[in-house]
């Protein structure tokens, strides 16, 4: 349908020569030539056609000192006098109360039908539901971040990070680091004998409580229970070092606790996890 | 004869055929026409199924090695060794023990002597798995220090907190899987612990060694949890860490 709306080739000259951009010439000179033949035809025009002839005086005052001064009180489609790139948000806000005050003219005039307005030769009604913020409702851009594209930069630095451990592991591995034992024998216990050197913390641990306590309730429940609640035990929202002074220092104490309980269990305990000195004694440790 | 083409043209004919380009998705940068754009870095990274992990961009700060260390990405790294090495490793390995037939043991021996990089990638497996079990500790406490548990990343540090947990049983179940003196000694002094589990202690205990005390079964069993049962479940536990970093906005912000 569109299409077929041959332009009204003077409206769009005089729009190319008051510098417009040729989209907004092509569509202001269509309407023009709509307009005009409307007219011809004798059809009532509606509300958004006749304001671009007859300002209403109500738009006018609505808008106040900021309404374009050719268009008055026109809709989205009016064109502005100033012609200076996109409009203020009080141009806009005026704008809006213009177009309304016409909506209401046109009730006044009997020709409306409440908030609906009828266009004229047009089947569809247009009601106005809300008043939109000039802000729109959502605001759905996000914020700009400090942000680097994850090839080549993170990649780069990962990839010489994994061949960096790759290469320590394999050096490390060259030597002889894990000799075999002899075979498992449930009969000769061997002594001291340790657990692995991330449990030994917890073994340190049995020398001061109970087992119960030691091997069960302070890895499960302080342990493993307690750090799974530490994001709901601490509803501090802060971040920043200087407003966690409590949550760092339990934590701290924790870690530093929990390495050494270890270091004492893996370098400082001996034959019947006795207590012994690393470089008296010589090392009981193994992994 | 027709002459031997410049490297060049050699490189176009490569990448400008159907094969080629049916491999590498575009954006590629093995692809014909890759360049230096944001459009193509994008693509590079949505493209491709290993980088796809990540997101097309992230936050500078967090490219600072001293923000993340990279350890949680070497914990993943180092679990992938541990599947690769892992994997070789099963080549050459049965878990059976008892008396008279102490083909484990057997195994261990062979592998250490006889079988070529045998010792190489056993002594790589054991490295790599005490260096995990560090990485995963210290990616934990880098985390609570940097605040990055907080809202709306509670839930992913309870996985972490999980995952800390399989990473300490893989490495113990696999410390048992040699079948010597010290394999047998440290789990033993490990388990009795679990004895003293209130109410249920001694059933806990049956069920980790699968009998009264640790023996033929216990070694069958902590096989089976060591390369097919907790490797599946980490490897969950890990799809779910992974996807809510990117859910909860990437790495938390600076300080």
């Amino acid at each position: 349908m569109a299409e077929n709306v041959e332009m009204d080739q003077k409206v769009y000259d005089e729009l190319i020569a008051a510098g417009k951009s040729e989209r907004i010439a092509r569509s202001k000179a269509k309407a023009a030539a709509v307009r005009a033949k409307k007219e011809a035809a004798g059809e009532k025009l509606g509300p958004r056609e006749a304001t671009a002839e007859a300002p209403a005086p109500a738009a006018a005052a609505a808008a106040g000192g900021d309404a374009p001064a050719a268009g008055g009180g026109g809709v989205a489609t009016a064109e502005r006098a100033t012609g200076t790139g996109g409009m203020t948000v009080e141009e806009r806000q005026a704008r809006v109360a213009a177009a309304l005050a016409a909506k209401g003219d046109g009730a006044a005039n009997g020709r409306g039908n409440g908030a609906a307005t009828r266009y004229a030769g047009q089947d569809h009604t247009h009601r106005l539901l809300a008043m939109v913020p000039p802000d729109g409702i959502q605001q759905i851009r996000s914020k700009q971040e400090d942000k680097v594209y994850v090839w080549p930069h993170l990649i780069a630095s990962e990839f010489i990070a994994l061949m960096a451990v790759t290469l320590f592991i394999t050096a490390l591995s060259v030597l002889p680091a894990f000799p075999l034992r002899e075979l498992a024998n449930p009969n000769i216990t061997p002594n001291p004998s340790k657990a692995p050197w991330y449990f030994l913390g917890l073994q340190e641990l049995l020398r001061y409580f109970h087992p119960m306590i030691a091997g069960v309730t302070i890895p499960g429940i302080v342990g493993l229970l307690g750090l799974m609640m530490v994001p709901y035990m601490d509803r501090n929202p802060s971040v920043r070092p200087d407003n966690r002074k409590t949550a760092i220092t339990l934590m701290t104490f924790f870690l530093l606790g929990a390495g050494m309980m270890t270091l004492v269990g893996s370098f400082f305990r001996g034959p019947g996890f006795n207590w012994v000195w690393p470089w008296v004694d010589g090392l009981f440790f193994e992994l | 004869m027709s002459r031997i083409p410049a490297p060049d043209e050699l490189k176009k004919r490569v990448q400008d055929n159907v094969v080629w380009k049916s491999v590498f998705r575009p954006g590629s940068i093995y692809r014909k026409g890759y360049r230096d754009t944001s459009r193509d870095r994008a693509l590079a990274a949505m493209n491709n199924v290993l980088y796809h992990l990540h997101p097309v961009k992230v936050k500078r700060h967090g490219l600072k090695l001293t923000y993340t260390y990279c350890l949680g990405g070497l914990s993943f790294f180092l679990f992938i060794l541990l599947t690769v090495t892992g994997i070789f490793l099963m080549f050459f390995y049965r878990p059976t023990a008892g008396a008279g037939n102490e083909l484990a043991y057997a195994d261990m021996q062979r592998l250490v002597r006889v079988v070529t990089f045998g010792d190489l990638v056993r002594n790589m497996h054991r490295w790599a798995a005490h260096a995990m079990v560090f990485t995963v500790f210290m990616h934990m406490a880098r985390v609570f220090y940097h605040g990055a548990y907080k809202p709306p990343r509670e839930f992913n540090w309870v996985v972490g907190v999980i995952l800390l947990l399989l990473t300490l049983l893989l490495a113990f179940t696999g410390y048992l899987l040699p079948w010597d003196q010290l394999a047998l000694w440290a789990v033993a002094v490990g388990t009795s612990m679990a004895g003293f589990t209130p109410v249920f202690g001694q059933q806990v205990q049956f069920l980790l060694l699968g009998g009264v005390e640790i023996g033929p079964e216990t070694l069958l069993r902590w096989y089976v949890l060591h390369v097919l049962a907790l490797p599946f479940v980490i490897t969950i536990f890990l799809a779910v860490h992974f996807w809510r970093i990117r859910k909860d906005g990437g790495i938390s912000g600076p300080l």
